[in-house]
């Protein structure tokens, strides 16, 4: 094995009273592709952050080439060929691609160097088939070029190790393909790679080597991840294994949610047209599709944000068409939004403040127009251990929980006040296999208890799983509607790109 | 009616305007930098005063002009310093830290200058800045008298303007300015030190605010007066998001200000002298309400303006 490039020892770190990591080793050779894995929370994102220089760790050194270093700045980092594409992207959007390429690199007599700005870029872009316009503000962007973009300015900075942290979360199952050849085109040229995911057949499809995290600690290794098994790897990260999910037979009920004839205006993002789905109590509803094809807009006019132009909706038999969010919320709808950050919590307010937002107004948690501090504090506690939220307590801002704990603090939120009908999406993107694992279970039971489940999602695989019956959006439009018995992801993949009229 | 009109419209009225937007446009452009790098000073109103004094002060005893405007700049580079001490190093409100500068820097004004000078009858004043015409320039018809026969002051406002707008877009020293000002942490991310960039812009910001004032006490009143600032920081303030945190945009804010400001001067000392002057002095402000109402609703502010970064806080 060649000697590594990078080689952390006995890394400690801790937030408060959270020991996010404690002694970890972990190193990488060149050319290498280390996966590292771990429940939500374990500490990955922590110990990276430590490696880019922007945390300082509590103990522990770090070898560059067998070289110690200190490494206590980004721009340290960058310095010793460290390049890092966080979970959530620093880029400037208003700023152009060219711009947010070039911050921080000294200029050419005292001038922003564009030309030899452009040239780096065009060769990267030809080297790992990474191509982009240098013009466009980085707002115009999709995701998946923004990333793109990210892996493009440590190549930049010539990195030689280029630290991934949850790339796949953000990207639709085609953008991956091209991902994952980007990055076997840079080990091979010599560069190491940390690649976090949570999906574990993409890090047997594509690591070397894996790296395993469990509470802050290295729970063990894998050597060769292509011929391990997923639950193997799952039981290491968790501690137990995990089985997944039985969805058994139901007899769904009467419609609680219908929608008839949906139409909106093309304000932001792809109008809908001619929407028709209904869904029965005790009933799961997939909706799948490539993501940009008004599932947005769909999930805001359920929950009532958005007003449709056209059509008829109904929950629980009563047309809420015109409904406020408010409104719909007091008949009986749950949702859980596809970006928990800016739309699901407050992150800058306690957790438990979040946790009881959408019912402050109900008699348990206010009276005569002042708040119950304790029957909220109350309430956040019992769900923070129902749901194993790992937090320092209700108190803690909301912003400072890992990715998998916000979207269980979310659920735990919608689903203690037993909605009859709930619209999630995405909703275990980010989140480890337990979690995931626990948060369909949790839809079973609902649909056991005769909820009205929609779920919008990309992961087809797990659509299968969990849906009984399952949708496909394509331009706005219904393209098709499969029996999950008889649907497969081949027959999905169809509708999903429009090339099948009727199913 | 056009007797008034042509009163107005005379030629000395374009210098006037030249003339009146020149300290606008300098505290325009300081407020400017500051926020692009993300940090609101409301300090400039007190900063620009205090600089008045120290520049007048400085050049009455020195009785070397330049040595005056030397310690304007110096003193509002130094209260630049302070507000990005307040705000940028220790995090504090923007608002508060901004404000608290501006009540101090007033305060400190009045003291030293009585401290030095004294309580007398009539306020001690010194030669200030004269005209310096440009050769050939100044003899362009309409143009050359206006723009080209003013003080060497004025010729700095009108050098500084694409001197920021190139090391804002050009620089890279300005594309961090414009970073730390959007996204700190990406700025962090890429090596950038966002804690030294914001205090950089600060202090250039202050500089320019050392200039404004420098030119209200040496060119314009050639006395510094409790009253030489009169709102103007807090125009300034307004022009910003007026002119879209854009230095090409900010200064034609400041011209246009300056524009309404020469109209009514005139008009108060023309024909129409049975309406209260008061009527008139209202006028630029009432302009600057409705055009700021306008703007502003399609004015984005740099996306980090008013929040502190710290590293380790997700
Ligand atoms: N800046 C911070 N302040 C306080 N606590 C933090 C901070 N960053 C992380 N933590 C805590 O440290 C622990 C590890 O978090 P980290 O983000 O490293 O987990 P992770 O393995 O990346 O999880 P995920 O898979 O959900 O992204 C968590 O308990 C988290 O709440
Ligand atoms: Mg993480």
């Amino acid at each position: 094995m060649p000697a590594p490039l990078i080689e952390m020892r006995g890394i400690t770190k801790s937030f408060g009273a959270v020991k996010a990591n404690e002694a970890v080793d972990l190193s990488v050779a060149p050319g290498e592709i280390l996966g590292l894995l771990g429940e939500n929370g374990a500490g990955k994102t922590t110990l990276m952050n430590v490696l880019f220089g922007a945390y300082a760790p509590d103990a522990g050194e770090i070898l560059i080439q067998g070289q110690q270093v200190r490494i206590a700045s980004s721009a340290d980092a960058l310095a010793a060929g460290i390049g890092m594409v966080h979970q959530h992207f620093h880029l400037a959007p208003r700023l152009t691609v060219l711009e947010n390429l070039l911050i921080g690199i000294p200029g050419k007599s005292g001038r922003i160097d564009r030309a030899g700005g452009l040239a780096r870029l065009v060769e990267i872009g030809r080297q790992h088939g990474l191509t982009l316009d240098p013009d466009l503000p980085v707002s115009a962007l999709s995701v998946g070029e923004q990333q793109r973009l990210e892996i493009v300015k440590a190549l930049f900075r010539g990195a030689k190790l280029l630290i991934l942290d949850e790339p796949t979360a953000v990207l639709a199952p085609s953008e991956v393909d091209g991902l994952f050849s980007a990055l076997r085109s840079m080990a091979a040229q010599g560069l190491g790679i940390i690649f976090i995911s949570h999906k574990l057949n993409e890090v047997r499809a594509l690591t070397h080597r894996c790296t395993v995290l469990r509470h802050g600690r290295v729970a063990g290794r894998v050597d060769d991840p292509a011929n391990t098994t997923s639950a193997a790897m799952a039981e290491l990260m968790c501690g137990h294994e995990i089985v997944p999910p039985s969805r058994g037979p139901s007899t769904p009920g009467q419609a609680v949610l219908t929608l008839d004839g949906i139409s909106t205006a093309k304000h932001a993002g792809t109008a809908l047209r001619d929407i028709s789905l209904a869904v029965r109590a005790g009933e799961i509803l997939g909706v799948a599709g490539v993501s940009g094809n008004g599932q947005r807009a769909l999930a805001e006019v359920i929950s009532g944000v958005r007003a449709p132009d056209a059509g008829r909706m109904t929950i629980a038999g009563q047309n809420v068409s015109r409904f406020s969010p408010r409104e719909v919320q007091a008949l009986g709808l749950g949702r859980i939004p596809e970006d928990r950050m800016t739309t699901g919590l407050v992150t800058n307010l306690p957790l438990a403040d979040s946790m009881v937002l959408p019912r402050i107004g109900s008699s348990t948690f206010s009276a005569k127009g002042l708040l119950k501090p304790d029957a909220i504090r109350a309430f956040a506690e019992e769900q923070i251990k129902a749901y194993d939220i790992r937090c320092p307590g209700p108190m803690t801002r909301a912003g400072a929980l890992s990715g998998g704990n916000l979207q269980k603090a979310l659920l735990a939120r919608e689903l203690a006040f037993d909605p009859k009908v709930l619209i999630v999406s995405q909703p275990t993107r980010g989140l480890d296999i337990g979690a995931a694992r626990f948060i369909h279970e949790k839809f079973l039971d609902m649909r056991a208890k005769g909820c009205g489940i929609v779920v919008i999602g990309e992961d087809l695989e797990e659509l299968l799983v969990l849906c009984d019956r399952i949708a496909v959006m394509y331009e706005g439009r219904i393209a098709g509607t499969l029996d999950s018995a008889n649907a497969t992801v081949a027959r999905l993949g169809l509708l999903m790109t429009g090339a099948e009229g009727k199913a | 009616m056009s007797a008034v009109f042509e009163q107005i419209f005379q030629v000395g009225f374009l210098a006037a305007i030249i003339r009146i937007a020149t300290p606008l446009a300098f505290a325009t452009l300081g407020e400017m930098f500051s926020e692009r790098a993300g940090v609101l000073n409301l300090g400039i109103e007190g900063i620009m005063l205090l600089c008045a004094m120290t520049g007048f002060t400085a050049a009455s005893f020195s009785g070397s002009l330049w040595l005056g405007v030397l310690a304007a700049v110096l003193t509002g580079m130094l209260m630049g310093a302070l507000h990005a001490l307040f705000t940028v190093a220790l995090g504090l409100s923007q608002h508060v830290c901004g404000i608290g500068v501006t009540l101090f820097s007033s305060g400190l004004a009045y003291f030293l200058y009585r401290l030095i000078f004294g309580q007398q009858s009539v306020p001690p004043s010194i030669k200030g800045f004269q005209t310096l015409p440009i050769p050939v320039l100044s003899d362009i018809p309409v143009l050359g008298p206006a723009v080209f026969n003013q003080f060497a002051l004025v010729y700095m406002a009108i050098l500084a303007i694409p001197l920021a707008a190139f090391v804002l877009y050009r620089t890279p020293w300005g594309l961090s300015v414009r970073m730390v000002g959007e996204n700190p942490r990406a700025a962090d991310s890429a090596g950038v030190s966002v804690i030294a960039t914001r205090f950089q812009a600060v202090i250039l910001g202050g500089a320019l605010m050392g200039l404004a004032g420098a030119f209200l006490s040496m060119a314009q009143f050639n006395a510094f007066t409790f009253g030489v600032v009169s709102g103007r920081g807090w125009v300034a303030i307004a022009l910003v998001v007026f002119g879209r945190w854009d230095p090409w945009r900010s200064a034609g804010a400041a011209l246009l200000f300056a524009f309404v400001d020469a109209l009514q001067l005139r008009m108060q000392a023309s024909g129409l002298g049975h309406i209260p002057y008061e009527a008139f002095l209202m006028l630029p402000f009432i302009f600057t309400i409705v055009a700021m109402a306008v703007m502003s609703r399609n004015a984005v502010a740099p996306s980090a303006l008013l929040k502190p970064f710290r590293r380790e806080e997700r």
